[in-house]
């Protein structure tokens, strides 16, 4: 129960995002629409499949230990826990492709070069900064929850390993779960918002 | 002082009844209770004198404790600390406000000070107060249990608020805030180097907040002793749960609202800053999402605390207990619904405007049915007029006058008028102050014996309550007239036709520190001088006080309390679960004479 509730938690801190991100895109639809473009949509959706496979590691993962397979449990665990890395290491080509083009969040804002048949100068309008600054603030920390998520795999994979779950007690196992089926669950909302609209 | 033979206890008992005019079924509970108290003296336990203070000592034994009761002693030093803090603060911005022009520190100290005050008043003292302290300590005895339902959260979410508190003190010896405590874009991302710091201070602090909400929520749904049913929790718990709800509700907002705002400030995102096209008004309404709940985050637990003075201290069932228990509810659910009552002149759509300002006279039916029932309670009981009830006598008072005082501020027109004056002003510090603070000391001289096992001295603590009540009137009642007048708040220098009420006001203040001391004195002297407390000094009827005093280690109750009453069944209090001996003899004893003394 005090899991469920720190999920609410989470799902009011990015709430706020969420809110930033309706109410500018209510005020210039055709800057985000404009600038969605620059987004890699097969990168994203790239990491939308690890993500979801990742979650079905997760599911098996638990379903296996409540039969006391612990073989099986560990091989998901490590297989989530690949699954995030993978997920992170596609963020950072993703973010280092963005940044060598001059696209920074706020301020520093400054789109210059030539890419993938995109010229970067022409997205330099108004509002275009907020789309990425929101961009890099939703996805930055969904990337924190994905980076402390595979922190958490790794305790919960050096525990399967000294055998501590059982079918009697593998609540740390289905507590991170559940975490990591909702890191899941917001980046399904990120990506069509973000990356598709 | 518990009563050494029968005699004058039965004496003592006689006189408080034809002092109040009680009825028969009231005398026959109180010789009930004498006897047993004679019962508990003579059966005296040989490890009575081990309980969770001096089980162990050391100092390692309290910062890594895990026991709520320690846990909610250690809160409360650090929030008292905090109050001191933030109290010395606000007297130095009542001395410069003395007279017009420069009296002690210049314009730029003077901001610093307002905004550290607010920011330690609102973020380490009264959000934390009652919850925290009065929560922790009081929320699993009233339920039974043993602990609360993750006593290392419990833990750690004191250190993570004492981080915060940390961050933020940093912030303040490093640089300068003087952004109010509202931190408002884009002044806030344009001044001063600390805002940083303290933003992130107060992100930490919410995390503290979230679990501790968290914790109380699973404790209540979990924890409760068998036959404890939800109607029969004392209301204390239900404004705990009520609380607990908007903190896990709210605080996640006001956490991405500061982290959103030191980015804002370290990469210049641009999202509230004007200058690179961003919104700052988006910025007031994600503050007011969370900051308006807050508020109740603030004053619920107050209410849960008058609840259980009102109806001690009258010897009567609350009146209309479920109305109170769901208006706590009630209030938490419409309080998430009025943010945008702080924005009337901010520019926001004049529908919205309407909508927020009926929802906010919506929030007046809740809180009048809880001071309505307050009242009812007091109607033909036996009012016992002892230092927590005279709190809780001024917080009816001091309450409705901020209650009332809200709904005005929350008429548009009015508002507009009334509009960051000293009005609105005078306002919080009646509902926060008069409310929480005073039901705050109420509640801390309600359960002193409890929690130290010692008696402070009656008559310095109803002086106190006195001072308090006199000074804190003389301070902000002239900020209501100074307000409607059209003082603006904040300001460092005013008109010459203000200072005859703006000194008056700092006069109040000396006033109302004088009786803070002297309270505070009080309970401190106690600790090494108080008299022993009984087990039940009030002859209350809540699960706590039918333990020991002090409460045994480690777990609270001696024996697992099997609950078949309600909590304000005056006439029913003969359970003991605790009790010397064990033989099951009620410990209840009369402290004092009586309501006359």
């Amino acid at each position: 129960m005090g899991m469920w509730l720190f999920l609410i938690t989470e799902i009011l801190l990015f709430s706020g995002m969420f809110v930033a991100y309706t109410v500018y895109r209510v005020w210039h639809p055709e800057v985000f629409d404009m600038s969605a473009e620059l987004l890699d949509w097969r990168l994203g959706g790239l990491n939308t499949l690890v993500l979801l496979a990742s979650s079905l590691t997760v599911a098996l993962s638990i379903h296996y230990i409540q039969n006391d397979n612990r073989k099986g449990l560990l091989i998901n665990l490590i297989i989530t826990l690949v699954c995030a890395g993978i997920f992170m290491t596609v963020k950072y080509f993703e973010y280092t492709g963005k940044f060598a083009h001059g696209v920074f969040p706020g301020a520093n804002f400054a789109p210059h070069g030539v890419a993938n048949g995109h010229d970067y100068a022409a997205f330099n309008v108004p509002y275009a900064a907020q789309f990425f600054s929101i961009y890099f603030v939703m996805t930055g920390i969904h990337g924190v929850h994905v980076l402390v998520g595979m922190g958490v795999f790794t305790w919960i994979i050096i525990r399967a390993r000294k055998g501590h779950f059982s079918s009697e007690y593998y609540t740390p196992v289905e507590l991170t779960g559940l975490y990591w089926h909702l890191v899941d669950i917001i980046w399904i909302f990120l990506f069509p918002l973000l990356y598709l609209i | 002082m518990s009563c050494a033979s029968a005699a004058p206890c039965e004496d003592a008992i006689a006189r408080c009844a034809r002092g109040r005019g009680t009825n028969n079924k009231n005398l026959m509970i109180m010789s009930n209770t004498a006897t047993s108290a004679v019962g508990a003296a003579t059966g005296a336990h040989p490890h009575a004198s081990l309980n969770y203070i001096n089980h162990d000592k050391s100092l390692k034994s309290w910062l890594l404790t895990l026991d709520h009761k320690r846990i909610g002693i250690m809160y409360m030093v650090t929030v008292s600390l905090a109050f001191l803090a933030g109290g010395i603060l606000a007297l130095f911005v009542r001395a410069e406000l003395i007279a017009p022009g420069r009296t002690l520190m210049d314009a730029h100290t003077y901001n610093q000070l307002f905004s550290l005050h607010g920011i330690i008043m609102v973020f380490a003292f009264i959000i934390p107060s009652i919850p925290a302290v009065m929560g922790n300590f009081v929320l699993p005895l009233h339920l039974g249990a043993k602990d609360v339902a993750f006593p290392r959260l419990n833990l750690a979410s004191y250190y993570i608020y004492v981080l915060g508190i940390a961050i933020v003190l940093m912030g303040m010896f490093f640089g300068s805030v003087d952004t109010g405590w509202t931190f408002y874009t884009p002044y806030s991302e344009t001044v001063g180097t600390s805002v940083l710091f303290v933003t992130l201070g107060v992100f930490v602090a919410g995390f503290s907040s979230i679990l501790t909400g968290l914790n109380f929520i699973v404790t209540v749904h979990k924890m409760r002793a068998p036959g404890l049913t939800w109607n029969r929790l004392p209301l204390f718990v239900w404004s705990i749960y009520a609380t607990s709800i908007v903190q896990v509700l709210a605080t996640p907002v006001i956490g991405i609202t500061m982290v959103l705002l030191f980015l804002e400030r370290l990469l210049h995102i641009g999202i509230f800053d004007p200058s690179l096209g961003g919104d700052p008004v988006l910025f007031q309404h994600f503050f007011w999402f969370y900051s308006h709940p807050a508020v109740y985050i603030m004053i619920l637990p107050a209410f849960g605390v008058i609840s259980e003075l009102m109806a001690t201290f009258s010897r009567r069932p609350v009146m209309g207990y479920q109305f109170v228990a769901l208006s706590s509810v009630a209030i938490a659910f419409l309080g998430f619904l009025v943010w945008g009552h702080h924005m009337f002149v901010s520019g926001q759509s004049a529908v919205s405007s309407i909508v927020f300002s009926l929802i906010t006279y919506l929030i007046g039916i809740p809180t009048g049915v809880k001071v309505i029932n307050w009242v009812g309670t007091m109607y033909k009981g036996s009012v016992w007029l002892r230092t927590p009830m005279l709190y809780a006598l001024a917080f009816l008072f001091l309450f409705s006058i901020g209650g009332f005082t809200g709904i005005m501020l929350g008429v548009l027109a009015i508002d507009v008028h009334l509009h960051d004056t000293y009005f609105v002003v005078a306002h919080f510090h009646y509902v926060m102050m008069g409310g929480t603070v005073i039901a705050a000391l109420g509640g801390l001289h309600y359960w002193w014996p409890k929690i130290t096992g010692r008696m402070y001295k009656e008559t310095p603590a109803r002086i106190a309550v006195a001072l308090i009540f006199i000074g804190f009137n003389v301070t902000f009642f002239t900020q209501f007239i100074l307000g409607s007048q059209g003082m603006p708040r904040r300001y460092y220098d005013y008109l010459p036709e203000f200072a005859s009420l703006h000194a008056l006001s700092t006069y109040g203040s000396w006033i109302l520190a004088a009786g803070l001391f002297l309270a505070a004195g009080n309970l401190l002297v106690s600790l090494f001088r108080g008299a022993k407390a009984p087990a039940n000094p009030w002859g209350a009827a809540t699960l706590e006080w039918t333990d020991t005093t002090p409460m045994p280690d480690p777990h609270n109750f001696k024996r697992m309390p099997i609950v078949t009453r309600g909590p304000y069944d005056f006439h029913l209090v003969d359970d003991l679960f605790s009790g010397d001996g064990g033989d099951g003899a009620p410990a209840t004893t009369l402290q004092g004479a009586g309501p006359t003394s």
